[in-house]
């Protein structure tokens, strides 16, 4: 099986979620034989560029045309096929981040490949080739058989180890051919905020409700989150009367997460809410009310007042991180 | 401006989910059926788009004859005509080449899609549309204006917000915070009832992908309570026993 991985970067780094896409390939073609080939798309250095080999990639394609020096789905899906066709690949994994999300349906229409997205487990090839993925946004999950001969799958970040498998990667200069008429998107401005854990790549993630009483009473969810290193979060009622970013609000019609650790504050656990988080590793729950459908859905519980809680939980943490 | 808008009919977000025939079918007994949240956000704001500047607003699905209430709905809300291709849709890949099908002859200037449906989640018929129209697709939108044949955009990205443009015609998917939805008013109902619905039958495309089964998440074990008095033990138990931190 001949496999390629989308090595997405930002700024020259290469994600986590890379690395889990690298590793989950590098996985696939232990058990299935085959060789995995990591493209990198935009100026990487040659030594994060070998940092592929660590995790399982044979080689590495680098497209550096400077049409990639902004990310445009046309450009970069046209890349990736490219790449695809020079290695006869029939497998190409991508990670199911917003970028990859814009990427992988336009690889997928040129290869005319099945694909499968926000895929969380390794595929199962004893029978055809099936994968796990969620469905009804988290609420549960459904096995999906592809039948093409190539195949696209998007993987959901989190959901993947990191795993060491070094290898010297060969790199390898790549030229997809590509002109400034291919593009008919063009970026005018990108704002990151910095020192922030971007949300959907969080291990740990601190997330409120209506029940912190108002966007004033933050700094305690901001707090505990900086102090573990967690990025922030919070319900939809939250996010629609606007104490908090839309971009933060997780559920149904928001955002699905798969931290390793979520605490919700405040949030009574509404089944949409739930959809969204449901598969985080571990939960804890704290509100006032302890009927609250939340505590049916979490590892842990403390039934009381936020705000006499939250300052005796920020205490411990700080002890614990500088311990 | 000639508008074409994706719609796709879910589950309402209340939905509690199960499964029938071995856990091969979602069972719709009871579910109320809703046009997809971020659809409808589409919806509205090529509403807003054609009110401003002129123009037309067609809303598409693909799905069977049982799906024609959502339809009604999204003319209700003011879109000016309706398709509806007849056929079950069974992957993203199946629904884009329908789409893409019709669209093909029809010249928009706009397409748009939800971001992904709330159901299955595939998030890629804007992206796969784009790529068999030969046209740019901008995903997961929070703002569009159009100005001169250029759509001026926004866009979520990992940790932060792009601000793009991409020449008409384009394929782009709505994320929240695009627009608020709007609800059909008396007038629009009304109307709704003699707005042209056009019924087309598929073509010969095939999905390349199928659900095998389906499978609800283990139920979790009991909660573990910890007292307010001791909430600190929070930070110990997650080191210790849960080892997340």
């Amino acid at each position: 099986m001949n496999i390629l991985v989308f090595a997405e970067n930002q700024d020259g780094i290469f994600k986590k979620s890379s690395f889990e896409a690298v590793s989950y390939a590098s996985q696939i073609a232990a058990s299935n034989g085959g060789q995995v080939t990591a493209v990198s798309i935009g100026n990487v250095s040659s030594e994060k560029l070998a940092e592929l080999g660590t995790y399982g990639a044979d080689s590495v394609f680098t497209y550096t045309d400077a049409i990639f020096n902004q990310f445009t789905g046309e450009a970069y899906s046209k890349a990736l096929a490219h790449a695809a066709k020079n290695k006869s690949a029939d497998l190409i994994i991508i990670s199911n981040t917003y970028s990859g999300k814009m990427v992988a349906p336009r690889v997928a229409a040129k290869l005319n490949a099945g694909m499968v997205s926000g895929v969380i487990s390794m595929p199962e090839t004893t029978n055809g080739f099936k994968v796990k993925r969620m469905v009804f946004s988290g609420k549960s999950f459904a096995e999906v058989a592809i039948n093409t001969t190539v195949k696209v799958l998007s993987i959901t970040p989190n959901s993947f180890t990191i795993s060491e498998n070094p290898k010297t990667a060969a790199i390898e200069s790549m030229d997809a051919g590509l002109s400034a008429n291919d593009v008919k998107t063009q970026t005018v401005e990108v704002a990151r905020a910095s020192g922030k854990i971007p949300l959907t790549e969080a291990e740990l993630v601190i997330s409120g409700g209506r029940g912190m009483k108002g966007p004033e009473n933050w700094h305690l969810i901001e707090t505990l989150a900086d102090t573990l290193g967690a990025a922030t979060a919070c319900s939809k009622p939250v996010s629609d009367i606007h104490w908090r970013p839309h971009s933060e609000h997780v559920g149904q019609t928001g955002i699905t997460i798969k931290p390793n650790l979520y605490i919700a504050i405040g949030i009574s656990g509404a089944i949409q809410h739930l959809a969204g988080v449901s598969s985080s590793k571990v939960i804890v729950a704290i509100n006032k009310d302890p009927e609250a459908p939340f505590f049916k859905a979490a590892d842990y519980g403390i039934v009381g007042d936020a705000f006499e809680i939250l300052p005796k939980i920020i205490e411990a943490a700080k002890a614990f991180k500088s311990a | 401006m000639k508008i074409l808008v994706c719609i796709s009919q879910v589950p309402d977000t209340t939905t509690k989910v199960t499964f029938t025939d071995n856990n091969t079918k979602f069972n719709t007994q009871g579910v109320q059926f809703i046009i997809n949240p971020y659809d409808e956000l589409a919806l509205t704001r090529a509403l807003e788009i054609t009110e401003k500047q002129g123009g037309t607003v067609s809303v598409i699905s693909v799905g069977l004859a049982d799906t024609e209430p959502s339809i009604r709905k999204a003319l209700a809300i003011g879109a000016h005509d309706a398709i509806r291709i007849n056929a079950e849709p069974i992957d993203g890949f199946f629904v884009a080449e329908q789409i893409a099908n019709y669209a093909k002859n029809e010249n928009f200037d706009l397409i748009f899609t939800g971001r992904e449906s709330i159901d299955y989640n595939g998030g890629m018929v804007a992206g796969l549309l784009g790529e068999m129209l030969n046209m740019p697709s901008v995903n997961v939108i929070t703002a569009i204006e159009i100005e001169n044949g250029i759509a001026h955009l926004e866009r979520d990205i990992d940790g932060g917000r792009e601000k793009l443009t991409a020449t008409l015609p384009c394929v782009v998917s709505a994320q929240k915070e695009l627009t608020e939805p709007r609800i059909p008013n008396m007038r629009g109902i009304m109307a709704a009832r003699t707005k042209p619905l056009q019924v087309v039958e598929p073509n010969s495309a095939q999905a390349n992908t199928q659900t095998t089964s389906y499978e609800l998440p283990a139920p979790k074990g009991a909660c573990k309570l910890i007292d307010v008095a001791d909430a600190g033990k929070l930070i110990e138990l997650l080191h210790q026993e849960a080892k997340v931190i």
